[in-house]
């Protein structure tokens, strides 16, 4: 807490009529900072993170994007505990794009890595100190009496028995001089912090009456549909607009450089003139593409060396002198990330000005690329974020590919437009979490614990060719493409291990997904780990224990989940249970899923759930967040996947990319493990250990070793 | 066309084919009403006609004719409706961009069944998709619904 008022730049300003107003900013470490902490980037200019108004309400504005995750309610928290505020009279807003919010760690505004809270943990405490503050010594002023002698209390101050509200004191307290240091509560005294508490966007998400960016609509604005190419990388060639441009409603047809676009009144029309339209396409290499030869050729490079992104031992040496060698390869397919909200920006462009609605996890990239294409200066752009259908990395676009687009097309059109996405265009849209390969071949010893173990990676790089590659692609190395992996604690203890990677490319796009690289490395480690328990004839629990003997808080949620789920105790006729566990975002979750199988069809019944996240701001959010990270990595696990055949998707909507439906959700029981570990993250990471909990499960059942997701029986 | 919408009647100008769905979001400003696939497969777009759920996305406008139709915006004044009251009291919502779909799909399932099982909670709800994988807490929250209707009757 010293170091965070040591490193505060503090300033407040008198909004007109508005009350107190406060900004707060620690230095930015940017991407590449991170790794060069001594060297921090010059102070952005502040901006407000608080207000608080003679109407009493106080309002605060977030940095980042609610996209389900919780924390409009989690940093109000934060701010709540420290200002004793009434709880009632909090207001939340979206923060406009600007340097003040850039991510006090990423040094841009961004929501992403499963790094809001922790992130924002000192800065937004600290806020509400810094307001609670200069409201005491608004009062004291007033009552010309020693602060010291005042307390603040559910939005008011007290002298005794006299008060003043935080809304009389706003306007006065806006005009003294932040404070330079603030104390913050001790955990001891928390009143608000760790207390189950309810989501502040329920009512308006229960009416209809919360704003998603495609329900944006004011006078003037067309919406638009593009047409977009048939296999990824292919360009116009030529098209046809006459029957579109026929179709009542329908106003321009104009090309921009993802494809054309049919700019009309309405959705409805829009549609029909996308339908109409006729456009031919030079469709280039990306025709080429077809997942099961992408599959059998990274098979090929599996075998030939690679980058190396670890390598202790001499692992070949150790894998010929092993008692025993186990060889296994997994495979996970490309998967959409099916926001529940499809894709939509909205754009005008006016007398030097840009302004954006969208749903967007990455305000810094869309205002940027927006400024460029528009030709107007950054600070000219305007995004308003509302809240996101859903985002799971779709909407942190490293390229900004969905709001580019909609500039351009505003750009063409000189009016203001909003881009909508059909399903269709989102599931066959690309940016997807790729296809990846794993192959393990351990040596272990006459006990069956490892001692040797090579370990090849094949899938594309998120990164590549993205403005991060230059910061996070080292040595041919993307973190993104063997996090799971090269820091597994099951690594740290075989004497002879490398891993190598390959990031071949392809015209495929392809993005972060919910819990990223850990969609693939979590399923390849716990299923090899598993395998290897079995062929050791030890229970898998006992096995992963002993090898997890030096990382204690894998331990630890290991055996809670274990026991909360019944391990060792035979479970219900015709079902078996299954177990993994993985460290990602700073966050352990242990996972014990009991299936059965009816027909070959699996069914996930019951799945136990442990995590320790460090300290767990509002629990009734963490155990949303595992529940949901379960059913969305279920999806996976038993059912989605896109496929390419001839460079064309093979699927469109949500009747053939399958996804989890509520007949098929399991009972999700959540244990938050109490726990003084660093903050991690909630929002991701137990998304990653179903697909092996489950796949271990189904061996237990059934004896068979499925290594491919999803998860297929027939 | 004529379109009774929560008790209100609109006089609309729409092409014959133009979805329900559309009319309501684009034309009319039911912006709570949500477009989620465009072929009754993900439940997004539920809206009630005549107290029966439909899938507003794939249903002509034109099809409606006299029948009332009842958006989330209608369902209740002030968001009173038992369901609405479970779904905040169970803090169900993520996104929320499904939720007006799931609320109004099980707001007519407790019209039809007031007490319902599991199986009939699995049934009813499946073609509503959510994303963010709130079911745990929609399977709950109806039961509180129908606990709340029981309990005020």
């Amino acid at each position: 807490m010293t170091g965070m008022t040591r490193r505060s730049f503090l300033r407040t300003s008198a909004l007109a009529g508005a009350g107190l107003v406060i900004a707060f900013h620690v230095p930015r470490r940017g991407l590449a900072a991170a790794a060069e902490p001594q060297k921090p980037k010059p102070l952005p200019p502040p901006n407000a993170f608080l207000r608080i108004a003679p109407d009493e309400s106080v309002t605060v504005l977030l940095a980042h994007s609610e996209m389900g995750q919780g924390i409009w309610t989690t940093l109000a928290m934060l701010v709540a505990e420290e200002l004793e505020c009434d709880w009632s009279r909090i207001r939340v807003e979206h923060a406009p794009a600007a340097p003040v919010y850039a991510h006090t760690a990423y040094g841009m505004q961004m929501t992403g890595g499963s790094t809001t809270t922790w992130s924002e943990f000192d800065r937004y405490r600290t806020v509400g100190a810094m307001a609670r503050d200069m409201l005491v010594r608004a009062a004291a002023e007033r009552w010309k009496a020693d602060p010291k002698a005042l307390r603040a209390q559910k939005g008011h101050v007290w002298k005794g028995k006299e008060k003043l509200s935080y809304g009389q004191l706003a306007e006065a307290a806006a005009r003294l001089e932040p404070p330079a240091a603030v104390t913050l509560q001790a955990p001891k005294d928390w009143t608000v912090i760790g207390k189950p508490t309810r989501r502040l966007d329920a009512p308006e998400k229960v009416t209809g009456a919360a704003g998603f960016g495609i329900d944006v609509r004011f006078e003037g604005l067309r919406t638009a549909l593009v047409a977009r190419p048939p296999v990824f990388g292919a360009t116009v060639k030529s098209f046809e607009a006459s029957k579109a441009k026929a179709v009542p409603g329908v106003e321009q047809v104009v090309q921009v450089p993802s494809g054309v676009a049919v700019v009309a009144r309405h959705f409805w029309s829009a549609k029909e003139g996308r339908d109409a339209l006729q456009v031919e396409w030079d469709l280039g290499p990306g025709q080429q593409v077809d997942t099961d030869k992408l599959l059998a050729s990274y098979r090929e490079m599996a075998r030939t060396p690679g980058p190396v992104a670890l390598d202790k031992g001499d692992c070949d040496a150790a894998l010929g002198r092993a008692a025993r060698r186990l060889e296994a390869e997994y495979d996970v397919p490309y998967l959409a990330h099916a926001t529940m909200e499809p894709l939509n920006c909205a754009v005008k462009i006016e007398g030097g000005r840009c302004e954006i609605w969208t749903g967007t996890q990455f305000q810094t990239g869309d205002q940027g690329t927006a400024a460029h294409i528009a030709g107007v200066p950054p600070e000219n752009v305007t995004v308003h974020t509302p809240f996101l259908g859903g985002g799971f990395g779709r909407r942190a676009s490293p390229r900004a590919d969905f709001v580019s687009e909609a500039v351009h097309v505003a750009k063409a059109a000189g009016v203001p437009v909003k881009v909508v996405w059909t399903r269709e265009d989102d599931i066959r849209g690309g940016f997807y979490r790729p296809l990846f390969l794993h192959r393990i071949e351990a040596g272990v010893d006459p006990k069956g614990l490892p001692v040797a173990w090579r370990h090849a990676i094949v899938g594309q790089s998120i990164l590549a060719g993205t403005p991060f590659e230059a910061m996070l692609v080292k040595d041919g190395i993307d973190d993104a493409s063997v996090e799971g992996v090269v820091d597994s604690p099951y690594l740290s203890q075989v004497p002879a291990r490398r891993v190598f990677l390959h990031s071949p490319k392809n015209e495929v796009p392809v993005l972060w997904w919910r819990s990223v690289g850990n969609t693939h490395s979590a399923f390849a480690m716990e299923c090899m780990v598993d395998e290897l328990a079995h062929a050791a004839k030890v229970d898998p629990l006992r096995f992963r224990a002993t090898l997890l003997r030096n990382s204690p808080r894998h331990l630890k949620a290991l055996k809670l989940a274990a026991e909360k789920a019944g391990w060792g105790r035979p479970p219900p006729k015709g079902r078996a249970r299954g177990l993994a566990v993985h460290e990602s975002f700073g966050t352990v979750v242990a996972e014990v899923a009991e299936v059965s199988v009816e027909k070959e069809r699996i069914r996930v019944h019951r799945v136990t759930c442990s995590i320790d996240c460090g300290l767990a701001v509002n629990p009734l959010g963490v155990e949303a967040q595992v529940q949901g990270a379960v059913a969305f990595g279920l999806g996976p696990t038993l059912r989605s996947a896109v496929t390419i055949k001839g460079g064309r998707v093979q699927q469109g909507n949500f009747d053939d990319y399958e996804v989890l439906r509520l007949d098929e959700m399991p009972e999700v029981a959540v244990h938050i493990v109490p726990s003084q570990a660093r903050m991690g993250g909630v929002g991701e990471p137990a998304t990653a250990p179903i697909a092996p909990a489950v796949a271990n499960a189904v061996f237990a059942l059934t004896g068979k070793r499925l290594r491919s997701l999803p998860l297929r029986l027939a | 066309m004529k379109l009774n919408v929560n008790g209100k009647e609109h006089e609309v100008d729409a092409p014959a084919d133009m979805p329900l769905l559309w009319v309501l979001r684009d034309l009319l400003g039911y912006t709570g009403v949500k477009f989620g696939c465009g072929m009754a497969q993900c439940g997004a777009c539920t809206v009630l006609l005549d107290g029966e759920a439909v899938r507003s996305c794939t249903l002509p406008a034109s099809a409606v004719k006299a029948a009332k139709v009842t958006t989330i915006e209608g369902l209740s004044p002030d968001g009173s409706h038992p369901v609405q009251r479970a779904w905040v009291e169970l803090d169900v919502v993520q996104c929320g961009y499904c939720q007006s779909g799931q609320i109004m799909q099980a707001a007519a399932l407790l019209a039809r069944t007031p007490k319902p099982t599991d199986a009939d909670i699995d049934s009813a709800m499946a073609g509503n998709i959510c994303r963010c994988g709130t079911y745990q807490r929609v399977r709950q929250a109806i039961h509180r619904a129908a606990a709340m209707r029981g309990s005020k009757s």
